[in-house]
C-alpha cells in the first residue's frame, strides 16, 4: 500500500487506469465496441446514472448520503406526468412538483442537520414516505405515460447538440456546472470544510446546518432532472425503479469514481470517470450477452474491491471515530 | 294416453314436488339455493406481483365484480414487486381467523411460495396460480402456456422478417429464474429450430427494467443494424427497446414483436407502428375463466389439494391488420369503474 499512500497512484488514478485498459482490451476484443455510434451508446447509457451521481457526489463530499434521490426521481416525475395527464397546465404542475421536490429536500436537511438522524436512516424513511405517498395517492399505476399535451417533453428527449443526445448534454452541463460551483463558491468550499471535519467547520463559523439543507435540496432538484430526462428518452415514467438496484449504482459510481464516503474529498472528475467505467463495462458485458446475474456479480465485486481501497486509501481516524461516519 | 298412465303420472309428478324441500317450490330449481349457500359470504383474495400493472387492475376488476356479484368478499394484497411482501401477505391470511377460500397468487418465481401453497391447501384454502406459473402443482393454474406464447411470438417474427431479410432475430429476455422469462425462451426456441436459417444474435435481460432494456437493445442494435426483428419479453419494458430503435433511426426496419395485457396501449402501438405485433393475454376471458373455476371449485365438495388442473388462456398475436374496435380493453374505465365502487 505504499505506493498508494505516497499519492503516486490515487484512486481516482487506478480507476481510470482500469478504464482505460477495459476499453482497449474491449476495443481489440469486441467487433463494433469502438464504433461512433456504440460509444454514443455508452455515453448515454450512463448519463441518467451520472446525473443521479453528480446529485449524490455533492452530498457525498458533505458528508452525507441521499438514499431518496431514486425516489424522488421517479415520483416527482410521476405525480407530474400524472398531473398533466388529469389535465392540469403543464406550467402549474410543474411549479408543484418543484415544491414537492423541495420541501423533500428540505425535511432530508433539517431531519439531519437539526434532528441529528443519521443520513441514511433520514434518507432511507423519507424515500419510502415520498414512494408510499405518491404511489398511493397520486398515481394509479407504476407507468405513467408523457401525455400528448406535454409534447414539449417528448420533443426534448429526441433533440440533439451537436450529434449529441440531450442526456448526454444534459449530465454535461450538470456536472460542469457542480464543478464550477464546488470549485470556486462559497458553498462549494464549505461543503469540503463540513465534509473534512464538520466541528471544526462549525466552530469556525460556517453556518454547517443550512448547508446541510442545501446540499439536500439540490440533491432532490438534481434527482427530479433526472427523473424527467428518463421520461423524455421512455416516453414514459415507470416506478417501479424505485426497486431496482439503480441507488446502488449511483453509489457504486460515486465510490468508484473516488469520493470518499468519509466526505472532504473528490469532485465532478470522479463521477465523470466513475460514470465512464460503469458505462464500458456494462456495455462490454451486453456485447458479450452476458446474463444479468453475471453482469450483477461483477459489478458487486467492483463495488467491494472498491470499497477496501477506499478504506485503505481514507482510513477511519480518530477524527473520525469520534465525529461518527455515515 | 289411458287415463291408468296419466294417472300414475300425476302420483309421480304429485310425489317429485312433495320430495322437493320447500325453498324450491316456487321454480323448482335448485341452484340458486344451493350457489346461495356455498358461495355468500366466501373470502377471496388476490396477491399479485404488484397491483400497479395492467394485468393485476384488470384481474381486480373483473375477477372482484364476479366475485361481488356472487356474494362473495373480495380482497387483494400489494406486495409491489417484493417477493416477501407477498409471502408475508399469503403467511398471514393462512393464520388469520377469517381464512379465505381461495387465494388467487401471480407467482415471483418457480419456487419461492411452492411450500407456503401447501401450507394454505392444509388449512383449507384453495390456490389458483394466475399468469406465471411455479413448481407446485397446486388446485389450478390459470394463464398463459408461455411456451406456446414465445412460439406464437417467434412465428410472428419470423413472418415479419420474411424471406429476403436477414433472417436475425434479437431477443430481450426478462430474467432467468421467472418461468414466464425461461418458458418464453423455449417456446421461441422451439419455432426457430424449425427455421435452421434464422438465427438470434442476441438475447440480453431488461431484468424487467425498462431503462436496462433500452441500454442493452441500444448495444444489440448498434452490434446487428441488420437485425429484422426483436422480441421483447414483455410490453412494459417493450417501451424501452421501442425507444432504443427509434433512437437508432431503425423504425420500420426492425420489427419489435412483444406480449402484454392488450391493453388499450398495446393497441395504440400497434396502430401507430411501435409493435408490429403483440401476443395477447386475454385478461377479460382469463378472468372468465377464474371466476368460473372459482364457482366450480367452492361448490364441488373438492378438498384443497385434492384435484389440479391448467386451464390455458387462448393467445393470439395481433398485428395492425388484426385491429378492430374492441380488441383491448381500456385501464381507464376499469380504474374509473373501481373507483366509483370505493365511493
Amino acid at each position: 500500500m505504499s505506493v498508494l499512500k505516497s499519492g503516486t497512484l490515487s484512486q481516482e488514478r487506478i480507476v481510470f487506469l482500469f478504464a482505460i485498459v477495459l476499453f482497449a482490451a474491449y476495443a481489440v476484443l469486441l467487433d463494433g465496441f469502438l464504433a461512433p455510434n456504440n460509444l454514443m451508446a455508452i455515453l448515454r447509457s450512463v448519463s441518467v446514472l451520472g446525473i443521479l451521481a453528480v446529485g449524490m457526489g455533492i452530498v457525498v463530499v458533505g458528508r452525507g448520503i441521499d438514499l431518496s434521490m431514486v425516489a424522488v426521481m421517479a415520483m416527482a416525475t410521476a405525480w407530474q406526468l400524472a398531473m398533466i395527464n388529469a389535465g392540469t397546465s403543464p406550467f402549474l404542475a410543474t411549479v408543484i412538483v418543484f415544491a414537492g421536490v423541495v420541501a423533500v429536500g428540505i425535511i432530508n436537511g433539517l431531519l439531519i442537520a437539526y434532528a441529528e438522524v443519521p443520513a441514511v436512516f433520514a434518507t432511507l424513511a423519507t424515500a419510502s414516505f415520498v414512494f408510499g405517498l405518491v404511489r398511493s395517492r397520486f398515481i394509479v399505476q407504476d407507468a405513467v405515460p408523457v401525455p400528448p399535451s406535454a409534447s414539449f417533453i417528448l420533443e426534448f428527449g429526441q433533440a440533439r447538440l451537436a450529434h449529441m443526445p440531450i442526456e448526454v448534454v444534459m449530465f454535461a452541463i450538470a456536472a460542469f456546472l457542480s464543478f464550477l460551483v464546488l470549485r470556486f463558491t462559497k458553498f462549494g468550499r464549505y461543503v469540503y470544510y463540513m465534509g473534512d471535519n464538520y466541528q471544526a467547520a462549525r466552530t469556525m463559523g460556517i453556518p454547517v446546518r443550512p448547508m446541510i439543507i442545501g446540499q439536500y435540496v439540490v440533491s432532490a432538484l438534481v434527482a427530479w432532472l433526472a427523473g424527467l430526462i428518463t421520461a423524455a428518452g421512455l416516453q414514459s415514467i415507470n416506478t417501479r425503479v424505485v426497486n431496482s438496484t439503480l441507488l446502488y449504482d449511483v453509489i457504486l459510481v460515486v465510490v468508484i469514481g473516488g469520493i470518499g464516503l468519509s466526505g472532504g474529498k473528490g469532485g465532478m472528475r470522479n463521477v465523470v470517470i466513475g460514470a465512464l467505467l460503469i458505462g464500458i463495462m456494462l456495455n462490454g458485458m451486453t456485447i458479450l450477452d452476458l446474463p444479468n446475474i453475471y453482469q450483477n456479480l461483477i459489478k458487486a465485486t467492483i463495488l467491494l474491491v472498491a470499497l477496501v481501497i477506499d478504506s485503505r486509501l481514507n482510513p477511519r481516524d480518530e477524527q473520525v471515530g469520534q465525529q461518527g461516519d455515515i | 294416453m289411458t287415463i291408468k298412465t296419466m294417472l300414475a303420472r300425476t302420483i309421480a309428478a304429485a310425489l317429485c314436488l312433495a320430495t322437493l324441500p320447500a325453498f324450491a317450490q316456487e321454480t323448482g330449481d335448485p341452484g340458486p339455493a344451493y350457489v346461495q349457500q356455498s358461495l355468500a359470504g366466501k373470502k377471496v383474495v388476490l396477491i399479485p406481483l404488484a397491483l400497479g400493472f395492467d394485468l393485476a387492475q384488470g384481474w381486480n376488476h373483473y375477477i372482484g365484480s364476479e366475485v361481488r356479484g356472487f356474494g362473495g368478499v373480495w380482497e387483494t394484497r400489494d406486495p409491489n414487486w417484493d417477493t416477501a411482501a407477498g409471502a408475508q401477505a399469503i403467511t398471514d391470511l393462512i393464520s388469520s381467523a377469517d381464512k379465505p377460500a381461495a387465494i388467487l397468487v401471480h407467482t415471483p418465481d418457480l419456487t419461492s411460495y411452492s411450500k407456503l401453497f401447501k401450507r394454505a391447501q392444509d388449512a383449507g384454502i384453495f390456490v389458483i396460480q394466475v399468469d406465471n406459473r411455479s413448481n407446485f402443482a397446486s388446485d389450478a393454474f390459470v394463464g398463459s402456456n408461455w411456451e406456446t406464447l414465445g412460439e406464437l411470438e417467434a412465428k410472428a417474427a419470423v413472418a415479419a422478417c420474411g424471406d429476403g431479410s436477414s433472417k436475425k432475430i434479437g431477443l430481450i429476455q426478462g430474467d432467468q429464474v421467472n418461468s414466464s422469462s425461461l418458458d418464453q425462451y423455449a417456446g421461441i426456441a422451439k419455432v426457430l429450430k424449425d427455421h435452421p436459417d434464422y438465427e438470434i444474435v442476441g438475447a440480453p435481460d431488461s431484468n424487467w427494467d425498462v431503462t436496462t432494456a433500452r441500454n442493452v437493445a441500444t448495444t444489440l442494435l448498434q452490434q446487428h443494424p441488420e437485425v429484422c426483428a426483436v422480441i421483447d419479453f414483455w410490453d412494459n419494458t417493450a417501451a424501452g427497446t421501442a425507444a432504443a430503435i427509434r433512437d437508432a433511426g431503425l423504425t420500420g426496419k426492425v420489427k419489435l414483436v412483444t406480449t402484454g395485457g392488450g391493453e388499450e396501449l398495446d393497441c395504440k402501438a400497434l396502430e401507430d407502428g411501435t409493435f408490429h405485433a403483440v401476443v395477447m393475454t386475454d385478461v377479460k376471458g382469463q378472468s372468465r375463466d377464474i371466476s368460473a373455476l372459482l364457482k366450480f371449485l367452492l361448490q364441488s365438495g373438492l378438498k384443497p389439494g385434492q384435484a389440479k388442473s391448467w386451464i390455458y388462456t387462448l393467445e393470439t398475436a395481433t398485428t395492425k391488420a388484426d385491429l378492430k374496435p374492441g380488441t383491448c380493453w381500456n385501464l381507464k374505465d376499469v380504474q374509473a369503474a373501481e373507483a366509483a365502487l370505493a365511493k
